[in-house]
């Protein structure tokens, strides 16, 4: 294994990690902004609120970790990617900074504001819409090389129709991947209630998610066919995960073993979400560069390796803490402290 | 006419995000030791005043790390997107600070979202208070390891650079470079300082007030204390600051100080005006006294201006950021001694009004210092975005658009910024310190058998 995979790989982890923490925090969001428009707020947000509450930065930490990883393992990213996202990622920071600014405000400081509520449970939904940008620009055609200079094409971007199937894609995973988890938070919490809408929610974006997959494995054939054989040549994975998908939908349905259909779930994303990642191999960006000719040198790359084995050290056990003290303990979950 | 120039505007832009974000970060480094102080000593004298102090502080401070994180990831990613060739070059360098820091951001954060819910999970007090101190060290690293990057920008090393290729890459050395120990402790005595002072601003606001609860007394005291030594601290690392700027970065120091003649028994100037010959004019000018800040020596020679290439010369006005702060710095210092050295032989003008005021303004002061001093660094380094070897123009992105995100992003930290005032004062306002001690007497007198 080369240093350039290990790379990529701590990375991959790491943002997976991310969709998953993070599609949790947006569609929990998004959820508990809905029900108080729709008036069913006695019902779920106390569950969401004591969920959310200690975790949300930590998930932030995850995308942070993200990109600066990126940066260090493969520098040449910075270049690319940091010309051609100046707009795109500039929206995103602040739709994170909304976010961000109402556990701050709202969490925290003053009474829920409905208005700001409202912008809140939106951010769920456009954060997820603008970072999926990133993977539809990395499977090339929207970029163009102006004497050496790349440049993002705005045009060709917005009225593709790849664009809006990844959108739609990370849409319907936010809210089903949320749904799901806290239908077993709920039910941990011995909230029935919740528990029921929840699981209504889950049942109700389960379809969605795995058609607009489809739809985005059909469209890529013609939009980067390169990418589109190597995938067909893992296509075992996505066999995989179509079964933890079943797994997971028939427990939901049962009504039985929600903490086991969560994981079933998560192991139908991570299937996915690394036959995408692994039949994306080698490139980082179609078709203007790999992560060999963006890698950063073998000294540096050894360096970081070794500050992040260190570092899992000391993340590992503190992270077990908190979801041991927040998570797992009955008493909290269930409001008792 | 104006012209689309994008170094211009995402200099603008980073220097935006910087100002809001420096803010946030140097309350978030200095305020977590300011609670563990608190917490700690009320802790040991049994004095629950203490406990609320920390409690109080701690509320506070969750909201200001909640609008941290957010410019934090604004400027961690700003530097990718303004500063593109910037980061290709120098991430292959020193790309292991910022990962390192990352991490002990990640750190923090767990330990203060566990810290922050768990008030009343432990009946022992002592054991909360244990797991405040993985806050307050991940919070100093965050900044050792920024500081770091910061450092190797000013005084770049560990590398070879031909032909726009970077070889022989040591990252180690490239970390603990000559700028490394001096801005470090530099960084970290200030954030310490400046969060002393802010809550010594806000106790002296409501003794100013005429409340004279001893909560508030109590925790004057605490805090001028901190700032004291925290302020005689800044004095050493900022004499020591000095020097290394003399052997290092000598072009700071001269425009710094308008020296432009290399010369022995230099003299330091403050303030003043400089006519067209580049004469000082008007200025205060103490003997030998910037040879003796630069090498301990009123014989030593300093280099002057005069012998850095012209297009290699920082911006003159910077010789007025640098008055500036170091005059805060200097003024702080005394009014601090002052309130200790009254309280200490029990003097009454500590507690009258017209001083109280002096320790009111002491927190926007010294959070001014802050800015002052980051705008004197980094216009300082100037023309280098990496001293040497790549200057700011070559780094900033060509993209279109940074003027209008400019504008977005002011918006943003305008709004940001009044919406934490708000709310910060807000949640203390409606329930004062008074009332919160009532009510946890009541609770602990129906608690406790």
């Amino acid at each position: 294994m080369t240093l350039e995979i290990v790379g990529i790989s701590v990375l991959w982890l790491f943002l997976f990690g991310y969709i998953i923490v993070a599609s949790i925090d947006f569609g929990a969001g998004f959820f508990s902004a809905y029900s108080e428009i729709a008036n069913k707020k006695h019902v779920i947000h106390q569950v969401i609120q004591r969920y959310l509450s200690p975790v949300w930065e930590v998930t932030n930490v995850f995308l942070v970790f993200f990109f600066v990883g990126m940066v260090g393992f493969f520098p040449k990213t910075a270049y690319y990617y940091g010309t051609i996202l100046l707009v795109p990622a500039s929206i995103s920071i602040i739709l994170l900074a909304i976010r961000g600014s109402y556990y701050a405000f709202s969490t925290y400081g003053i009474k829920d504001n409905k208005a700001y509520m409202f912008l809140y449970g939106m951010t769920g939904v456009f954060i997820p819409a603008s970072l999926s940008i990133v993977l539809t620009i990395s499977e090339g055609g929207f970029v163009r090389m102006d004497g050496g200079e790349p440049a993002l094409l705005y045009k060709q971007l917005f009225v593709s129709p790849f664009t809006w199937s990844v959108v739609l894609l990370s849409l319907t995973s936010v809210l089903y991947i949320s749904a799901n988890f806290l239908t077993y938070y709920a039910n941990a919490a011995g909230d029935d209630r919740a528990r029921d809408l929840l699981r209504k929610y889950a049942l109700v974006w389960s379809g969605p998610t795995i058609l607009s997959a489809l739809v985005i494995i059909y469209q890529l054939k013609h939009h980067n066919a390169e990418h589109y054989t190597k995938m067909m040549d893992v296509s075992w994975m996505f066999v995989v995960s179509f079964l933890f998908f079943v797994l997971s939908l028939y427990l939901l349905i049962k009504k039985r073993y929600f903490g086991w259909s969560f994981i079933s779930l998560v192991l139908q994303y991570a299937f996915a979400f690394y036959a995408y990642g692994i039949s994306h191999y080698p490139y980082l960006l179609y078709p203007y560069l790999t992560i060999y000719d963006s890698f950063t040198n073998r000294t540096m790359a050894v360096a970081l390796v070794i500050a992040f084995i260190a570092g899992l050290f000391l993340l590992v056990p503190s992270l077990f803490l908190l979801l041991k003290l927040f998570l797992f303990d009955k008493k909290y979950v269930k409001g008792q402290v | 006419m104006f012209t689309y120039d994008p170094v211009l505007f995402s200099r603008i832009l980073t220097e935006l995000t910087l100002t809001f974000h420096i803010i946030y970060a140097t309350i978030g480094v200095g305020v977590p030791l300011m609670i563990a102080i608190a917490q700690w000593v009320g802790i040991r004298k049994k004095d629950e005043h203490y406990i609320l102090l920390a409690r109080r502080w701690t509320r506070g401070f969750v909201i200001t790390v909640a609008v941290g994180v957010v410019t934090g990831t604004a400027i961690g990613l700003q530097l990718s997107l303004l500063w593109p060739n910037f980061m290709n070059l120098a991430g292959q360098v020193i790309s292991l600070p910022l990962f390192m820091e990352t991490f002990a951001f990640f750190f923090e954060a767990i330990f203060l979202g566990i810290y922050l819910y768990t008030w009343d999970r432990f009946n022992d007090q002592k054991k909360h208070f244990l797991l405040l101190i993985p806050v307050a060290i991940g919070s100093s690293a965050s900044a050792l390891f920024i500081t770091i990057v910061n450092a190797f920008m000013n005084t770049p090393q560990g590398f070879e650079l031909k032909n726009g290729v970077i070889t022989n890459i040591q990252p180690l050395v490239a970390m603990f470079t000559p700028a490394m120990p001096t801005k470090v402790a530099h960084v970290l005595t200030t954030a310490y300082m400046t969060s002393a002072f802010v809550l010594a601003s806000i106790a002296a606001y409501h003794l100013f007030k005429g409340n004279r609860h001893p909560y508030h007394k109590k925790a004057l005291h605490l805090t001028m204390k901190a700032a004291l030594i925290f302020s005689l601290a800044t004095i050493v690392v900022g004499d020591l600051s000095g020097k290394f700027l003399a052997k290092y970065q000598p072009e700071k120091l001269a425009a710094a100080e308008w020296h432009f003649e290399t010369s022995t028994y230099a003299p330091l100037v403050l303030f003043g005006t400089l006519d067209d010959n580049k004469e000082v004019k008007n200025a205060i000018k103490i003997p030998y006294a910037l040879s003796i800040l630069a090498y301990n020596r009123p014989g030593a020679e300093v280099t002057g201006l005069n012998d850095i290439p012209k297009e290699e010369q920082p911006p003159l006005y910077i010789h007025y950021l640098f008055n500036l702060m170091v005059l805060i710095g200097i003024w702080l210092t005394v009014i601090a001694a002052l309130y200790w050295a009254g309280m200490k032989k029990g003097l009454a003008f500590t507690m009258k009004k017209s001083f109280l005021m002096q320790l009111v303004l002491s927190g926007p002061l010294a959070m001014l210092a802050i800015e002052i001093g980051w705008y004197f660094t980094e216009v300082g380094r100037q023309p280098w975005i990496l001293r040497g070897y790549m200057k700011t123009a070559e780094a900033a992105t060509k993209s279109a658009h940074v003027d209008t995100l400019l504008v977005v992003f002011s918006l943003l930290y305008v709004v940001l910024g009044i919406a934490s005032v708000v709310v910060l004062t807000k949640m203390f306002r409606n329930n004062p310190v008074e009332r919160e001690l009532e009510e946890r007497a009541l609770n602990q007198g129906g608690v406790s058998s």
